[in-house]
């Protein structure tokens, strides 16, 4: 096993605050952890290289049904006593799906950690019994309907489709109730064989631990696992710039969704791409939120930077009346040619450093605040940064990166799919 | 319970009646504040007050718009600059103003912010964006089925004014004008009443001198005048072209100052607080009827309320609803097994002892205690309160749950269901 060293005091005087730690199975499943002795608490995750985009048409939503099923039981343990035995030790368990990684975390006092991670590294091994397969497709269905009953998520969804077209990216997470009715248990292990091997997963903790006790259970709970290396075909998208209005009468409210190319997350640019959503797109304090929201033109909107695997979008969320649809959308483009033309200011940037800053300061202080960070930076990057190197790369980017940027990803034209009651919403000239 | 870092607890009442609660965390760089104002929804109809439902949040939002030396704009930058986040909400019965940010920064974060609550601008130009906005808000609302039920069963269970709904209503914010905002801000901004969590990184009593310094001047008001009335109806539609029903349910439960509140909030956990609670076990698990049901619990001073929740569909709301009822009866009828107790006991400890990881959920603690009960509950105080629960006491106390005259029952959909009648149990 190979180990690795590294330690840092975040944004603190006092060193060796933090300690990072990884090895590496003889089955390809690595271990991060970073540990810090002053948490109360420690956090564990899995983090499996698996999401829509590694979908089949004939498949879509089967990552987050696999997501469902693993919580469905083991040779050990029934769905009951899964639920039952995280419970009994006040350990909060949770799974996410994503277009791209299917990510397991538990957190738990300290002195849980072992029962909680015996759980939580049963459940990756499920039986997937066919019972349980057909009950849980019901209560999915009912996930995919709630999601219905809300327009913005309607518009998020149909938004990264008109986006990528029949790149996998534009896959849906959920799958449609067609799609989920026809899955069947067969083809879903069949996914599970083949998506989670333990070379695909990553396996993390943050928080109060002890490094050789880790290793320790990593090695008991996961040493066994077997399974051959999974591929993921990431080829690099340019979005269409598609239009589209979908009707939804009861609505009140117009939800509109935008997309504009950004840049991949294997590239340094995301700092700045970070930088520039939350100057343009914060929820408070931005030119989206002078130009919108302080004026009462809209109820929302915001602009995010989300990174994909070879790829990356701008998204712009607008909320407002149906009739001020057209208008706020010319607003948009307006602040969109403007920055485009003529960059941000010094006190911009530095304001939104100073949010950044802060807002990842507080997250870090919980031991599951890092975790994420921490395992999807490995997954990707095979790169441990602290939050110290992290805010550093932020403080970095000067205005002539967010120029570059500007010109190399355009924010405007973008794809745009609109909500709600009125369909006479079109591209904005 | 494990060992945990010791945390200081402080606190200070000011002459004006304003109460400054500090917690100094050990390990942590940020601070946080949560400043509860008495100045929520509920005060709209105080005998003095009388202004249109949605004042609260429109003046909440108002205060922030320009406030001491700096306009709209320079306010909400100096925050910036300041790396805060922050968040200004009235509730029912509170207007809350929240922060968290660096430690070293809280104190010029706690300067911006006694401006926007002592001196505002409250500019007339501002009431149209801020009435446009309130509006919206509204209309979004409405598009937010599982939201909006919750609002609507608050509003049918408690009695008025004490379960009214701060977003407001349409009529209410469309009339509203300048000066009867700025009547409420008059009439029921005030210290007295108000309180100050702080918690995190702080310097206690360089914070305590700078809290006097910039609150000391805040004139105490007397309590604006709260007349009761009956809410309802118990059993109650609202008829929506929606996917899925909403389904909500209400008991009442004892307060926070209630002897019996750790026998409340141990059987709303076992009934629905968490992922092996009956509930999600015998609704989503067993039957696969709908994603999402749970139960909560919430209290103000004289009155509190087991909350439930699902939302599924059509063909299946009825049956989700009969499970539901039946699950609450069942626990008021035969009581609980010791195991739910001891897991209900873990999860509530645990999540106490995480929370210490966090300067914003410690300063709305610190705030939200100190409203119910006038001190801080230290940790071990609340973990020797429930490991003295016994299956018999939390049983005893569930036995009220059979009672069902006292439950409100609200959906939301595109049909009714049957509800149960009182004399069928």
């Amino acid at each position: 096993m190979l180990a690795m060293d590294f330690d840092s005091g975040i944004l603190s005087d006092e060193p060796r605050l933090m300690m990072f730690h990884h090895t590496t199975l003889e089955n390809g499943l690595e271990v991060i952890a970073e540990l810090n002795d002053r948490a109360h608490s420690v956090a564990a995750g899995f983090f499996v290289k698996t999401g829509s985009r590694d979908e089949m048409a004939d498949l879509a939503g089967v990552s987050h049904f696999l997501e469902h099923m693993i919580f469905k039981g083991t040779p050990r343990r029934d769905a009951l006593t899964v639920n039952r035995d995280f419970d009994r030790v006040g350990a909060k368990h949770n799974a996410q799906t994503s277009e791209e990684d299917t990510f397991y975390h538990v957190t738990c006092l300290p002195e849980y950690l072992t029962p909680s991670f015996d759980v939580l590294a049963d459940i990756l091994r499920p039986t997937l019994r066919e019972d349980d397969f057909e009950t849980e497709k019901k209560v999915i269905i009912e996930e995919i309907r709630m999601y219905l009953d809300n327009p913005m998520s309607v518009a998020y969804e149909a938004a990264k489709t008109a986006h990528f077209g029949p790149h996998p990216l534009g896959n849906s997470i959920l799958g449609t109730v067609d799609s989920i009715t026809k899955l069947r248990v067969e083809r879903l292990r069949d996914y599970f064989a083949r998506r989670y091997s333990p070379a695909n997963i990553v396996l993390g903790f943050a928080g109060k631990g002890d490094w050789g006790q880790l290793v320790e259970l990593a090695v008991q709970h996961c040493a066994g696992w077997q399974g051959g290396p999974a591929t993921r075909q990431a080829d690099p998208v340019r979005g269409t710039g598609a239009f589209q209005a979908i009707c939804r009468e009861e609505d009140l409210q117009q939800t509109v969704v935008g997309v504009s190319d950004a840049p991949p997350l294997e590239t340094e640019d995301r700092y700045a791409a970070h930088l520039l959503a939350t100057i343009l797109g914060d929820h408070t304090g931005s030119r989206l939120y002078w130009e919108l929201i302080d004026p009462g033109l809209a109820d929302g909107a915001e602009l995010s930077y989300q990174d994909y695997n070879q790829a990356g979008a701008f998204f712009t969320f607008l909320s407002c009346e149906p009739g001020e649809t057209q208008a706020n959308l010319g607003r948009i483009a307006q602040i969109y040619r403007t920055v485009m033309a003529g960059g941000v200011t010094e006190e911009e940037l530095n304001q939104a450093k100073n949010k950044v800053l802060a807002r990842s300061v507080l997250r870090s202080e919980r031991p599951m605040g890092r975790l994420a960070s921490l395992g999807f930076q490995w997954m990707y990057r095979r790169a441990y940064l602290t939050l110290e190197a992290e805010l550093e790369a932020f403080s970095r980017v000067t205005l002539g990166d967010l120029r570059r940027l500007l010109r190399d990803w355009p924010l405007w034209p973008m794809t745009i799919v609109s909500v709600g009651p009125t369909t006479d919403v079109h591209q904005p000239k | 319970m494990p060992d945990t870092a010791p945390a200081t607890i402080e606190q200070h009442e000011y002459s004006n009646g304003l109460v400054l609660v500090g917690e100094v965390m050990p390990g942590v760089q940020s601070a946080a504040f949560t400043l509860l104002i008495p100045a929520g929804a509920a005060y709209e109809v105080a005998d003095s007050v009388n202004v249109g439902g949605g004042a609260a949040t429109m003046v909440a939002e108002w205060i922030t718009r320009g406030a001491g030396s700096r306009d709209s704009r320079e306010l909400l930058t100096a925050l910036d600059n300041l790396g805060v986040s922050h968040s200004e909400s009235a509730q029912t019965l509170h207007t809350s103003l929240s922060a968290a940010t660096l430690g070293r920064n809280l104190v010029p974060a706690l300067e911006i912010f006694a401006d926007v609550v002592l001196q505002p601008h409250c500019d007339d130009e501002e009431v149209e964006p801020i009435r446009a906005l309130c509006l919206q808000n509204l209309r979004s609302l409405e598009d937010d089925p599982g939201t909006k039920v919750i609002y609507e069963l608050r509003r049918r269970h408690f009695p008025e004014p004490w379960g009214r709904p701060s977003p407001g209503t349409v009529e209410g914010i469309s009339g509203l004008t300048g000066d009867a905002l700025r009547r409420f801000y008059h009439a029921v901004y005030r210290p007295n009443g108000a309180i100050l969590g702080v918690a995190g990184a702080i310097d206690w009593p360089r914070l305590k001198d700078a809290v006097g310094r910039l609150f000391g001047d805040w004139k105490p008001r007397p309590d604006p005048h709260l007349s009761e009335k009956p809410g309802g109806p118990r059993r109650d539609h609202i008829l929506r072209e929606t996917q899925q029903i909403q389904i909500a349910l209400a008991h009442p439960s004892a307060t926070v100052v209630s002897p019996d509140y750790y026998r409340a909030r141990a059987a709303v956990a076992i009934l629905g607080g968490y992922s092996s609670a009956r509930l999600f076990t015998e609704v989503r698990e067993k039957r696969g009827l709908c994603y999402s049901v749970y139960a909560s619990y919430e209290s103000q001073r004289a009155r509190a309320a087991m909350l439930c929740y699902a939302g599924t569909s059509s063909d299946r709301a009825q049956e989700t609803l009969d499970v539901i009822i039946a699950e609450v009866q069942r626990l008021g009828r035969e009581g609980i097994e010791p195991e739910e107790l001891e897991t209900m006991r873990a999860g509530l400890k645990s999540s106490l002892i995480m929370a210490q990881e966090s300067s914003m959920s410690r300063s709305s603690a610190l705030a939200s205690d100190w409203y119910f009960l006038g001190r801080v509950r230290p940790l071990e105080e609340i973990s020797t309160e429930l490991d003295a629960l016994t299956p018999r006491s939390v049983s005893d106390y569930a036995a009220g749950f059979v009672h069902m005259r006292d439950l409100t029952i609200l959906t939301l959909g595109p049909t009714a269901l049957r509800f149960p009648v009182d004399s069928e149990v």
